[in-house]
Order: C-alpha cells, then sequence, then structure tokens
C-alpha cells in the first residue's frame, strides 16, 4: 500500500512545459505585432528641445517624421542644417510639397512629427511648414522630450 | 522481444517539442530586441490652410496677444521686452479677461495668442514661448474642470466628453487659438 503511493507521486515532482512554447509564443506574437521594423537612419542631428504642455501620439502608424538639424559628417563633426524625410536628405526644399502630398493621399489621417534640433534656426522650420500647408498636411507636432525640473 | 521493438518504433514517430521553446525564446528575444517601445511626445498644432485669395478674417487689436521673438531669443510681449515665465501669466490674464480690462481680450472664444518669430530665431526659444502658451491654456482648462466638479481637464476628458459623448464644453469656451504668423515678405 506504502509503495502504491510512492509511485503517486512521483510523477507530480516535474512541472508539466507542454505548454510552455504556447506561453512563449503568446509573447513572441505580441511583439511582433507591436514592433515597427527598420527604423531610419538618422543623418542629421536632432537634439530635441524640452517642454511641459506634451501630447502623446499613440498611433506611431499615422506619423510621418521629418528631421531637421545639422548634417552629421564623419568624425563627430557636424554641417549645415539640412532637411531629411526617410532616408533621404532633401536637397530642394520646395520638393517636400510633392512628397507630403503623396504621403497625405497615402494616409489621410498623417500626423507630421517634426523632429527638430533645439540650436536650428526659425527661418528653414517656417519654410518647411510653409510646404507642408501647400501639401495639405496640417496636423504636425513639434517633437520634445519631457522637462524635468 | 517483439513487445520491445513495438515500443521503440512508437517512440520515434513522436516529433520531439523540447526544442519548441528554445526556438520561440530565440525568436523572442529578436523582436524584444528590435522593438522600439517609446512613445512620441510633442507639442501638437495645426497648421492654417494655405492662404488662397482670401484675406483671413480682420482681428481686433485687443482680441490679440501679440509675442514676438527676437534672433536671440529675446521676448516682445505687447510691444513690452519680457521674459519666457511671464507669458504663462499673461496668457491667463489675456485670455480670462472677458472685456474687463481694455488692453485684454473681449471673450475667451475670441482671444488669439500671435506668436511671431524672426528667420534667425532658435527653435529653443520658439519652443518655450509654445509650451509656455499652451502650459496657460492647460491651467485655464483644469480650472474650468474643478468648477465642473472634475479633478483636472484630462478627468473631464475622461469622464464626461469621451464617457457621455458629450461635446467639449470647455474646448469650446476657451479654443486655444494660437497663430503661429506668417513669416515676413520682405524675407
Amino acid at each position: 500500500m506504502s509503495g502504491h503511493f510512492k509511485k503517486k507521486s512521483k510523477p507530480k515532482q516535474d512541472i508539466p512545459t507542454a505548454s510552455l512554447p504556447d506561453i512563449i509564443f503568446m509573447l513572441l506574437i505580441f511583439f511582433m505585432v507591436t514592433t515597427v521594423l527598420r527604423e531610419n537612419d538618422v543623418r542629421v542631428r536632432t537634439q530635441l528641445p524640452a517642454a511641459e504642455a506634451l501630447t502623446k501620439i499613440d498611433q506611431k502608424r499615422l506619423v510621418s517624421y521629418i528631421w531637421i538639424g545639422p548634417e552629421k559628417l564623419p568624425g563627430l563633426q557636424l554641417g549645415n542644417t539640412r532637411v531629411q524625410i526617410d532616408d533621404a536628405l532633401i536637397e530642394d526644399l520646395p520638393g517636400i510639397r510633392s512628397i507630403m502630398y503623396r504621403k497625405l493621399t497615402e494616409q489621410p489621417k498623417l500626423i507630421v512629427s517634426l523632429k527638430v534640433d533645439e540650436t536650428s534656426e526659425m527661418g528653414i522650420v517656417q519654410e518647411v511648414e510653409q510646404e507642408l500647408r501647400q501639401a495639405g498636411t496640417l496636423r504636425i507636432n513639434y517633437s520634445t522630450t519631457r522637462f524635468v525640473q | 522481444m517483439a513487445g520491445l521493438l513495438k515500443k521503440k518504433k512508437r517512440r520515434e514517430s513522436e516529433i520531439p517539442t523540447a526544442s519548441m521553446a528554445d526556438i520561440a525564446f530565440l525568436l523572442l528575444i529578436f523582436f524584444l530586441v528590435t522593438t522600439t517601445i517609446n512613445v512620441d511626445t510633442g507639442i501638437g498644432m495645426v497648421l492654417p490652410p494655405p492662404l488662397d485669395e482670401q484675406e483671413p478674417p480682420p482681428v481686433r487689436e485687443r482680441n490679440m496677444l501679440k509675442i514676438l521673438v527676437n534672433e536671440v531669443g529675446q521676448l516682445l510681449m505687447e510691444d513690452q521686452p519680457a521674459a519666457v515665465d511671464q507669458v504663462r501669466a499673461e496668457v491667463k490674464k489675456h485670455v480670462t479677461n472677458n472685456g474687463v480690462d481694455p488692453n485684454y481680450s473681449e471673450s475667451p472664444g475670441q482671444a488669439i495668442i500671435s506668436i511671431k518669430t524672426s528667420s534667425q530665431t532658435p527653435y529653443r526659444a520658439y519652443i518655450d514661448v509654445l509650451d509656455e502658451t499652451w502650459m496657460a491654456y492647460r491651467e485655464i482648462w483644469d480650472n474650468e474642470a474643478r468648477i465642473l466638479g472634475q479633478r483636472d481637464y484630462a478627468s473631464y476628458v475622461a469622464n464626461v466628453v469621451e464617457a457621455q459623448d458629450a461635446p467639449n464644453e470647455i474646448r469650446e469656451k476657451y479654443p486655444a487659438a494660437i497663430s503661429i504668423a506668417e513669416p515676413d515678405p520682405q524675407q
């Protein structure tokens, strides 16, 4: 009788690992869904200013970025202020209009996030804004970090 | 002997699933590493539509609070030199004036904050002023929400506007008209 009991209690000492793959797969699928692959290689320095009155952009898929800042040169040097959209540095600013218009037709709820270096001058920001107005992409967001006191 | 052989055959026909978890783990770690969780934060604005032939509607002088930011980030508020930390109080005073002081706005709905920069103004200075202006409006909204019995404006939006599908009365009363002035044509 006592031998009987011993046999029964033995297999219970193992933790059942059969469901482990399912658990991991669930985590995996969560991260696969939330991942946005291919971050852009930013070729300008954008040290963002800090601000208090922040809004969050929850839907990352609506966002298109424009980077404005001094160009990163080899050897940690900084060049002139340039504008970057997607992977390319923009050579002529009026070309932004057609780029952004095309993006707007693909995503009518487009939000343009302006990642502007805090040392940039307003002149180039205003020029880009004028192009955005012409393109019709009116929802913008001045990207800033959280102001810490 | 025959029974032993049968048992062996059965074991081999199963697919080994012990490594399944490891494979999944490897994929999981890959996605963990490549994921960027950081949420974008910033100051949201809506640009005015491009001007066609029509002129913008005339605005009475008293309804407009003009803030000028110059090349080195110094402020001129209603033609008076000012510091950045004065902006918030001045904007609140301007918006909530309700026609009392003839130098400030007639009503919150008509009040306009105009921020004008030169082409050499550092972006940092512009964002500072814009931030202070938005914070002034946020404080006004928070105050209104407290009068309506909410903790702050965010809980007003969550509890009243979104939960009851009601119009956002605070936002309608204080529409936060912040104008980014057109750059000067001669530039």
